[in-house]
């Protein structure tokens, strides 16, 4: 089906009114899109908007309800992957499916025809590799690699099977930025060979750096096509939310008060294989403040949340002090009945369970903080579902957490929902204390201004909030004071004001500001 | 052709209610069958095998009793693997607990006292439960599959039975029969009800089944098992501790399931022998999921299975065939309430692929 007036023919893929149900909910309805060669087309839209359901649908991993794909005038059906890749789309997906103990070269093996030698692959890897200026060493093992290397090798096995489409999904999302501009060169390189991309997104300047055409999806609708250049950031955003977004105001922040979070020269060693472990890190975090530490993903932030909360308590008390008593060895709860709060980076099975309603999942961070309220029949430890289902509506009604239904399980909300309860959940205690990872990580932009206007309020009121995140607009939106993490080390501690972006970049490398190349800062 | 099974949007409660009664009339509707092609006629053999032992006052005794151990080491077991420990070695728990509760009235037998029975009891629960302490211990401290040791352990507890009745325990005056010495009256489990011979240990079932009710839906352990069972990792965020977990699950249900060992031994027994159980530590595990890992559902679904051991017996009597039908039964039921139970949750959709227009290989 025609789109925009073009004939069929001129166009390398043209999806027409394509539709995916689940159940009676329409992930996509009626989507009209095309893609003509040799151009970079962006698909922009919050989460849940339905971009993934549509490039599972272009890629054979869903089956669509109703509705056509044309590739090169021909209507086509995608029943898998391989039939995909057969066609000539290639798929880099934003959550590698890569083994950790197979080398590179092992790792591209898997998705080729079987028959071809393993020596013949490293070889054409390895050419192409560098031919597009994404050098790979074919024969490293995947776990030794940063997650930018893990990419090239996603990207590279894609280009081995010649295709004329190559999807990205959120690929920058994991990259530090002198990584992610290396990206963007391949890409210009990819579109100037005639190879077209289709470019997943939610990073609206990046969109108007390299992409040609845009299409903005909405809760499963197209709700606009443009030319992202001609466009401005917000009246793209405006495409995605439907509304303005709020903007995230951090004026007027107060004078700094007492340390409220401290580490001395904290150690810990790494639990698995494939875990960081963390090298004598100091902070402090005072009432008022937000430290926020960036750092690219994989590079200790998980283990640094696990100290900090106490979920892995640490050898020594000293060493992490909350409301300047030692806590190191204290467990999660004990950390909480002191007034801290915490906020783990996953959702789904850490921070909530995703089968439970939401007043159990408000039950599980503050069974112990909040004995009183909810717990009673003394050593029987009754819970009191009233009190509890009361304060979880209070909690929604705050955060403004959208649902289906009074109480529903947590599975059932979208994932900015989600994380508006589960920050919320905090805040409902007014912690001294909050230390949150990746606040607002894969959430619409709606929900995260929301998100992080909140975290900026509870500074303002007087509380310590240590923020993780790789995200550097929103560093830069909540921050006051700055450090990066990189290899389980943090560096020193700026004030927002005094760092650049292309600081931060340079530090997330692990380069602490000694030799300032930016070729280095890729060699891992 | 790909077949896809597809979630719900939302679950049907009518549906969720009927389900078991769906399974069960779909099993005698198969069994019937069943019954035809082995040339018997199938609405006597159904009767007998379903009716007939509901009617007669006895055969309900019998019912309570082979009920009161798949109950018991159920309940304990729903604990277990809604915590996501999958203790399997209930059968062992329950042997143990049979000889622990039996060192009073085999090595002290001289010793009358009304303290005998209610010790018993007692040192039955310990028994059960410091076998399950082995695969507990295994699993908390040195991360071995509690399925593995505690299965092991079956036999383990089956072969240390064997040896005392044929050896230390066996009774002087018993013409050189494996098993010990009758227990004395003050050590035999009484009768519930005057009106025949089912034993408190049906009691106690019923009695556990109720208290792991109310901890599961009101207390806050019961919170901690579920999130336990759902995510070890956010169960953690909660404070909630896996490894105090598995001690907790695998000595709770050894302990119920010693119970069931020491109960069953001193009421329908009353004395041990070499083979002390028809199985009933694995056929829990079947009424366990087929009563949806929840205590009252177990009480039902203990009772069902109790009564297709009834009914097998019977049919053997009545039309002279082999026990094997039991096991056909027992397996077609399970397997109905199973796919019952999926066909609520999820619908069947079959994908047919456009062959004119199919440009892959199609399904793989």
């Amino acid at each position: 089906m025609p789109v925009e007036g073009e004939p069929a023919n001129s166009s390398l893929l043209t999806v027409g009114q394509l539709t995916k149900l689940f159940g009676t909910f329409a992930a996509c309805d009626g989507i009209n899109l095309d893609i003509r060669p040799g151009e970079i087309h962006a698909l922009l839209g919050e989460n849940g908007a339905g971009k993934s359901t549509l490039v599972k649908m272009l890629f054979g991993v869903l089956a669509p309800s109703s509705g056509e794909i044309v590739w090169q005038g021909q209507p086509v059906r995608i029943a898998s992957p391989s039939a995909a890749r057969k066609l000539g789309i290639g798929m880099v997906f934003q959550h590698f499916s890569l083994f950790e103990a197979l080398t590179v070269a092992e790792n591209i093996a898997l998705s080729m025809d079987p028959g071809v030698s393993l020596s013949k692959i490293a070889k054409e890897a390895s050419d192409l590799s560098h031919a597009y200026g994404l050098p790979l060493d074919p024969h490293a093992h995947v776990a030794d690699l940063s997650v930018g290397e893990r990419q090239r090798i996603e990207i590279v096995r894609a280009l081995l099977q010649n295709p004329k489409l190559i999807i990205l999904d959120e690929p920058t999302s994991v990259l530090t930025p002198q990584e992610a501009d290396r990206l963007f060169e391949t890409l210009n390189k990819l579109k100037a060979e005639g190879r077209s991309v289709l470019y997943i997104s939610h990073r609206l300047e990046e969109v108007q750096r390299i992409c040609d055409r845009a299409t903005v999806l909405r809760h499963g609708k197209v709700t606009g096509a443009c030319d992202p250049r001609k466009e401005t950031p917000s009246s793209l955003a405006r495409m995605m939310v439907g509304s303005d977004v709020a903007h995230v105001s951090a004026e007027g922040t107060s004078a700094k008060g007492a340390v409220k979070l401290e580490a001395n020269h904290l150690s810990a060693s790494a639990r698995t294989p494939f875990a960081v472990s963390l090298k004598n890190i100091c902070l402090k975090v005072h009432a008022g403040e937000v430290l926020a530490i960036a750092g690219v993903a994989g590079n200790g932030q998980g283990e640094l949340f696990d100290a900090l909360s106490g979920e892995y308590p640490v050898a020594s008390d000293d060493v992490i002090r909350i409301s300047d008593k030692p806590v190191g060895t204290r467990g999660i709860n004990a950390r909480r009945l002191m007034g801290a709060g915490f906020v783990p980076e996953e959702r789904h099975g850490h921070a909530a369970v995703s089968a439970l309603s939401l007043s159990d999942n408000l039950i599980l961070a503050r069974s112990q903080s909040d004995r009183r309220a909810f717990l009673g029949g003394g050593f029987l430890g009754l819970i009191r579902q009233d009190a509890v289902k009361m304060a979880a509506k209070r909690i929604s009604a705050a955060m403004d957490v959208r649902k289906s239904g009074e109480n529903p399980p947590a599975g059932s909300l979208s994932g900015g929902n989600l994380q508006k309860f589960i920050v919320g959940r905090e805040l409902d205690r007014q912690p001294t204390v909050l230390v949150v990872n990746q606040p607002t990580w894969g959430v619409d932009a709606g929900a995260a201004s929301r998100i992080r206007q909140a975290l900026v309020d509870l500074a303002k009121s007087g509380s310590a909030v240590l923020v993780i995140s790789q995200d550097l607009d929103e560093i830069f939106e909540v921050a006051t004071e700055i450090a990066v993490i990189s290899e389980g080390k943090l560096s020193d501690i700026y004030p927002a004001s005094e760092l650049s972006r292309e600081k931060i970049g340079l530090l997330m490398g692990g380069m602490y500001g000694k030799t300032e190349t930016a070729e280095t800062t890729h060699a891992h | 052709m790909r077949i896809e099974l597809e979630r719900r949007p939302d679950v049907s409660k009518l549906f969720s209610i009927l389900s078991p009664f769906i399974a069960l009339g779909l099993t005698i509707f198969f069994g019937g069958i069943m019954f035809v092609l082995l040339g018997k006629d199938p609405v006597s053999a159904l009767y007998s095998f379903f009716i007939e032992p509901l009617t007669e006052v006895w055969s309900l005794h019998e019912l309570a009793i082979k009920a009161a151990p798949l109950i018991l080491i159920a309940v304990g077991l729903s604990v277990c693997y809604r915590s996501n420990n999958w203790n399997i070695g209930a059968e062992g728990q329950f042997i143990m607990g049979a000889i622990a509760g039996s060192i009073l009235p085999v090595v002290f037998h001289e010793w009358h006292s009304p303290l005998v029975l209610p010790l018993m009891m007692v040192l039955g629960m310990l028994g059960g439960a410091l076998f399950a302490g082995i695969p507990a211990f295994l699993k908390a401290h040195l991360n071995t599959n509690e399925i593995l040791t505690s299965l092991m352990l079956v036999y383990v507890a089956q072969l240390f039975l064997d040896w005392l009745v044929r050896g230390p325990w066996r009774n002087p005056g018993g013409m050189n029969f494996p098993e010990t010495r009758t227990f004395d009256a003050s050590a035999i489990l009484p009768e519930m009800i005057a009106s025949g011979r089912a034993h408190w240990g049906f009691g106690f079932a019923i009695l556990a089944a109720i208290l792991v009710w109310f901890m599961m839906r009101y207390t806050l352990k019961g919170f901690e098992i579920t999130v336990l069972g759902q995510s070890e990792r956010a169960g953690r965020f909660a404070g909630f501790s896996s490894r105090k977990m598995i001690w907790f699950s695998m000595l709770l249900s050894g302990a119920l399931a010693g119970l069931a060992g020491i109960a069953e031994v001193s009421g329908a027994i009353q004395q041990l022998r070499p083979v002390i159980s028809p199985g009933y530590g694995f056929t829990a595990i079947i009424v366990a999921f087929l009563g949806r890992l929840n205590p009252l559902g177990i009480v039902v679904a203990g009772l069902v299975l109790a009564l297709t051991y009834l009914g097998g017996e019977a049919v053997q009597v009545s039309l002279q065939i082999s026990d094997k039908p039991i096991r056909v039964f027992q397996g077609l039921l399970l397997f109905f309430v199973l796919s019952c139970d999926t066909l609520i949750h999820y619908k069947i959709r079959m994908m047919w692929y456009d062959l004119t227009k199919t440009t892959g290989e199609g399904a793989r």
